[in-house]
């Protein structure tokens, strides 16, 4: 019998990293500048001032640059779960098909009808009309991100759906339960606001790009003071949000949390680290061994009452997690990985004897078993408990990426409200915003390792390893995609910056009219 | 609503009625291919792509909802045809891929690759699209190369449950001539559409010339090959299963027959390729507003014949690598409750068909001018 080729999964997973990640530069962006320059569209009409029309014509222009990129990233990401994740889409398609088809339905329709109202509309449909578009198209890509983050985070914690043996898949039994789960709300607010961040910095770094160059200063000092309330408000948001989303990890996916903390041995009364370093090298999965950290500064207890509410409350760290022996918050107590992964096994050969089964008694029988020993079927595919932990030092740098960007950009921007006007005389100041254009980027994109690798080896939490979720493609062939992904899009992506270098260099046409 | 039987029926319409539109908003490819044929001047070729500009993210989005409905409803499909034909929606989405970024950046200062490039990027997509997904559609009527064995979920070592036969991943799709034949009568499809289209939408009298030249052209060889198309069809040997059992058997003249025992269907084809005729015949003639023809006649033809491969007992992925692994609109749709929600989730599309008509309208009120080009947006 043949195998799955372990360095087929890793490049279809590297496939995925590639084309998600690349997608997300672009994304964040459309739906942080969108609000932007709608906000920008509703001062021209409720001012008519010629000012804000054209302050809102530039940033549409670098809009549509980005939004070009965006769309071009992500038709693959669409069919990728078909082109490579096979297995995946037969197993949950029932479920994951359908916020996929009401995403194109409701939002991307929407999105692009309007987008080109936008764009070609000036002259042709009323004030009113033009504005009512902008919004809509804004709204379209915001509707666009809550149903593919539905999908994301049902494959972070999977509800309503029944695993049925004849069709060998998971059906849908509750749609409101997974459209409206609460970790696809966090998660919704927590991406949407934190793009606004990025859109917010965005704006903001390029503005005092203007102020250094002693151009536009008008534009620019009306566009920060947008920019940086609109920040501030989503930045504090995002805070808030990214608590939550601790607290949900803490609660479905406390293996990932404890990879984030470089939490190895858990207990009671647990810190929260602050920032430190991981000792290079150290093994995670081993059974003992040194200390993990070679520097570490903590906050007493944080950890604890992040995941529980509690000063008191206890938080398993990676060995507890492997060896179970712990009280659930259910007061039953933890499985080991070993138990659940035999569990598991005799789930799947349940599945095997129903399906081969030729009288009723055999197959009520295996029926039983399978639905015994359903809650652990995904581990019955892995091999060793080790596969249980996700790759530590890039969960818990990424998180600390993450965090301490969260905090300094909402020092920045209250800072830039703070100074107001006077942000013209301190060229080190404007230079830091310019500076902090990238950092934006990475604190995006250091979520999403968070969150993704953060939950390896699963494709869907608890249910489907990455081994039997993928294709069954040769090596080779996911190797030349990979590549010529990374070609075109890296080529693609070197020219949407050139592009926006000149439009930005060009700048805006508002200096012919006065704010 | 909760008989599954009629609400797989139902969504394999919504699904065959999104390829049909598809095909229809493809004049966009249409467009794009033609656009050193038709534009002889710099300014013509704006112009030509300031038209197809507008749409091209109707098409784009039509494509993209295609498939997230096609996954959400017959998800065995989408995992079956996705993942084995690899090569060729991969060749399908590259071509799409290259298209996104073309429009915004073939003008833009700093763009890197040049006009040009971006303009052949316009021209690959506009070519190789229709004739892929053309080709890809035909495998629907001739089979395709997979295996499907729903019990490998329960074996660990190797748990992939559809896989492909060949290495060529779907690429051998293209040796099939009838393939070929459907690939390319929806190429020339989109080439006639187009330069309807243009027709309607151009101020430039030179531009609609050339485009009404171009139509008889395109037009003969369309009817060239979708006519041969539709007599191998027609006489081919289909798809069929027994309801009951499930079991798949080839039936011959299987298609001649879906159209003979659903005469409504049968009429739908005939009466969308009529309108595409009376459209071409039309355009040839100078009247401007044969788009409104053929368009909506395409959409009807295409419809019916996507209705064939899958109504009326027919399996419309065939694989002729196991013939009893072969996809039917029963044994790969989604649960009943999964129907159920997403036919709910249908009932908002009138809206979004009204909103796209509005756009559409207004946008489209004034035709084009060589003034218009020079403001960018
Ligand atoms: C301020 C403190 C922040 C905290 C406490 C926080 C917390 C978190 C947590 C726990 C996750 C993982 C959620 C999961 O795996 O389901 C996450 C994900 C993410 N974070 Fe943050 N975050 C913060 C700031 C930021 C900032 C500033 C950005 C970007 C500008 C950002 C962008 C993201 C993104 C894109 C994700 C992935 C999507 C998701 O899972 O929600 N976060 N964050």
């Amino acid at each position: 019998m043949d195998a799955i080729d372990s360095s087929l999964v890793d490049w279809s997973r590297a496939q995925f990293a590639l084309t998600a990640m690349y997608h997300w530069l672009f994304v964040p962006l459309t739906l942080g500048l969108g609000v932007v320059m709608a906000i920008m569209e509703t001062l021209y009409v409720r001012t008519g001032r010629e000012f804000w029309k054209q302050t809102a014509k530039f940033w549409m222009k670098l809009f549509g640059i980005n939004f070009a990129m965006g769309v071009a990233t992500g038709i693959i990401l669409e069919f990728e779960f078909g082109t490579n994740w096979s297995n995946y889409s037969w197993f949950v398609g029932d479920i994951f098909g359908a916020p996929l088809a009401i995403e194109g339905i409701l939002a991307f329709f929407m999105e692009s009808t309007f987008i080109a109202v936008m764009y070609f509309g000036w002259n042709k449909v009323s004030k009113r009309a033009h504005l009512a578009s902008t919004w809509l198209t804004i709204i379209g890509a915001t509707i666009s991100a809550w149903w593919i983050l539905v999908a994301n985070a049902w494959m972070q914690h999977p509800v309503g759906m029944e695993f049925n043996p004849d069709t060998v898949r998971n059906e849908m039994v509750d749609f409101a339960a997974v459209a409206f789960s609460p970790v696809a709300v966090v998660k919704f607010c927590h991406t949407v606001s934190s793009s606004w961040v990025l859109g917010a910095v965005f704006v903001v770094g390029v503005s005092c790009w203007y102020l250094l160059r002693g151009r536009h200063r008008e534009f620019a000092l009306s566009s920060i003071r947008v920019a940086a309330w609109f920040g501030l408000f989503a930045a504090l948001i995002t805070a808030h949000t990214g608590h939550q989303s601790g607290r949900d990890i803490a609660m479905y996916q406390p293996m990932k949390l404890a990879a984030a903390e470089g939490l190895y041995e858990g207990g009671t009364e647990q810190a929260l680290v602050l920032g430190g370093l991981l000792r290079p090298g150290a093994d995670w999965t081993a059974a003992s061994g040194d200390d993990r950290f070679l520097l570490k500064v903590e906050m007493p207890y944080a950890l604890s009452y992040l995941a529980t509410h509690d000063l008191q409350g206890y938080v398993p760290g990676i060995r507890n997690l492997l060896e179970g022996g712990y009280k659930l918050p259910d007061d039953s107590v933890a499985l080991s990985a070993e138990e659940m992964m035999k569990r598991g096994r005799m789930a799947i050969d349940a599945l095997a004897q129903y399906r081969a089964a030729a009288d009723a008694e055999t197959k009520a029988t295996a029926l039983a078993t399978l639905e015994e020993n359903f809650p652990w079927f995904g581990y019955g595919y892995l091999k060793s408990p080790g596969e249980l932990v996700p790759p530590v030092p890039l969960t818990f740098y990424s998180f600390r990426i993450m965090v301490v960007l969260g905090g300094y950009f909402i020092a920045l921007f209250a800072g830039l409200l703070l100074l107001g006007q006077r942000v013209t005389r301190w060229k080190w100041a404007q230079l830091a915003v310019v500076l902090t254009i990238p950092l934006a980027w990475l604190a995006s994109q250091a979520g999403w390792v968070v969150a993704e690798v953060g939950r390896q080896p699963w494709s869907i939490q608890g249910l489907l390893p990455n081994v039997a979720a993928i294709s069954k493609l040769d090596v080779g062939s996911v190797q030349t995609t990979f590549f010529i992904f990374l070609i075109l899009f890296t080529l693609l992506l070197v020219a949407e910056l050139g592009i926006m270098g000149k439009a930005i260099a060009a700048g805006p046409e508002t200096d012919q009219t006065s704010a | 609503m909760n008989d599954i039987t009629f609400l797989q029926q139902y969504w394999w319409f919504l699904v065959s009625l999104l390829g049909a539109l598809l095909v229809f908003l493809m004049f966009v490819q249409g467009g794009q291919s033609l656009i050193w044929t038709l534009g002889r001047t710099e300014e013509q070729r704006r112009m030509l792509l300031l038209a197809t500009g507008r749409k091209w993210e109707l098409t784009f989005t039509t494509l993209v909802t295609f498939g997230g409905a096609f996954f959400a409803s017959f998800p065995l499909f989408y995992s079956t045809s996705f993942g084995g034909a690899y090569w060729v929606w991969v060749a399908i989405l590259l071509c799409f891929v290259i298209q996104a970024v073309s429009y915004e950046f073939q003008l833009r200062r700093g763009n890197v690759l040049g006009t040009t490039t971006y303009r052949i990027f316009l021209l690959l997509n506009g070519i190789l699209g229709p004739l892929l997904i053309g080709t890809a559609v035909g495998t629907f009527f001739t089979g395709a190369e997979f295996v499907v064995d729903k019990a490998a979920v329960a074996s660990p070592a190797m748990p992939v449950i559809s896989y492909w036969v060949t290495p060529w991943h779907g690429l051998e799709a293209v040796l099939v001539p009838q393939n070929l034949l459907l690939g390319l009568s929806v190429l020339l499809l989109t080439r006639v559409l187009a330069c309807l289209y243009f027709q309607g939408c151009m101020a430039d009298e030179t531009l609609r010339e050339n485009c009404r030249r171009r139509l008889r052209i395109e037009s003969a060889l369309f009817l060239l090959f979708f006519l041969s198309w539709l007599v191998c069809w027609l006489l081919s040997t289909g798809f069929a299963y027994t309801p009951d059992s499930g079991v798949v058997h080839m039936e011959p003249y299987k298609y001649l027959h879906n159209l003979l025992e659903m005469p409504g269907v049968a009429a739908l084809l005939l009466i969308g390729v009529l309108m595409v005729l009376g459209g071409m015949a039309g355009g040839i003639w100078g009247q401007r507003r044969s788009f409104w023809l053929a368009g909506p006649g395409s959409v009807l033809a295409v419809l019916a014949l996507l209705l064939c491969a899958g109504w009326n007992n027919t399996a419309y992925y065939p694989s002729v690598a196991s013939l009893q692994s072969s996809l039917t609109i029963a044994n790969s749709s989604s649960s009943l409750f999964t129907l159920k929600t997403m036919t709910i989730v249908s009932f908002i599309i009138p809206l979004v068909l009204a909103y796209i008509a509005w756009a559409w309208r207004a946008l489209d009120r004034d035709p084009i001018t060589a003034e218009e080009t020079k403001d960018e947006h």
